[in-house]
């Protein structure tokens, strides 16, 4: 920049101020405006919760949102394989296993479960609608990077072995994670 | 009027939420900025989903139309 002597235009300067080219020029760049992260615990293994929980993962993560699911209790019931008939190593973690099946195709309405009638109909209705099912938004979830992040508790508790899981779940972990996400401002969903 | 050149379409007619932006932003996903998908959907409420996704992910909505029961969307990629 040419330094002017004239005392005139020095004043005018002064008055205006900087001028607004130069300001534009040194601004700082815009950095783009980061999604705060989404934290579901998915906590119920009911049918019609368990759809919602991959309902709003799905859409989260095809939004750009970091999403994560912290799969806990009932809810990590959903994460065994469907092949899977019977988890856990003593007599009462089986039975646990046998009085409720695991796997995300097994899911039973937790209203109007009428013997497997109700989830049928739902079933039925979601297809006549173009309503994905559960394990089609798995599938997306997984596709679109969600993080699945078993409870090691859960896993302990019910006996349940990373062989008896689906593919594509992280390490285990426990409910001090969760809450450091939290605590950092990722916005909490429990289902 | 422009013709414009689409990289990726999108069929998601018949099918309810969440798939119609799913089905989307996976197709978008592996293109070059700048590239344009062409979106078709059946779902009334995909008119209003299209428009705050646009908003939350960046990828600019270029074109939006109706036709019948068939909404008809052109996404910019980022």
């Amino acid at each position: 920049m040419t330094r002017t002597i004239d005392p005139i235009a020095e004043a005018i300067a002064d008055a205006e101020g900087v001028p607004e080219a130069f300001t534009e020029a040194f601004r700082a760049p815009e950095t783009e405006k980061q999604p705060r992260e989404l934290v579901i615990i998915c906590y119920s293994g009911d049918l019609e919760k368990t759809w919602a929980s991959l309902i709003l993962a799905s859409t989260a993560a095809a939004s750009g949102v970091p999403t994560k699911i912290f799969l806990t209790f009932w809810g990590l019931q959903t994460f065994v394989k469907d092949s899977v008939r019977i988890t856990g190593q003593n007599w009462m973690q089986k039975m646990m296993s046998v009085m409720q099946r695991p796997g995300i195709s097994h899911r039973k309405l937790s209203k109007m479960n009428f013997l497997g009638m109700g989830p049928w109909m739902m079933g039925t209705l979601a297809k006549q609608h173009g309503v994905a099912k559960p394990k089609e938004l798995l599938e997306a979830c997984q596709a679109l990077g969600v993080e699945l992040m078993p409870c090691q508790m859960t896993m302990d508790m019910f006996g349940l072995r990373r062989e008896d899981m689906i593919e594509g779940l992280g390490e285990p972990v426990g409910a001090a994670t969760v809450i450091e996400l939290l605590a950092n401002g990722a916005a909490p969903l429990f289902i | 009027m422009t013709v414009l050149e689409i990289a990726a379409r999108v069929d998601a007619r018949g099918l309810s939420c969440p798939m119609p932006i799913v089905k989307t932003a996976q197709a978008v996903k592996p293109l070059a900025p700048g590239a344009l998908v062409e979106v078709l959907a059946t779902d009334p409420g995909s008119e209003r989903d299209f428009v705050a996704w646009s908003r939350a992910t960046g990828h600019e909505l270029v074109e939006r139309s109706v036709d019948g029961a068939t909404h008809r969307f052109v996404i910019r990629r980022k």
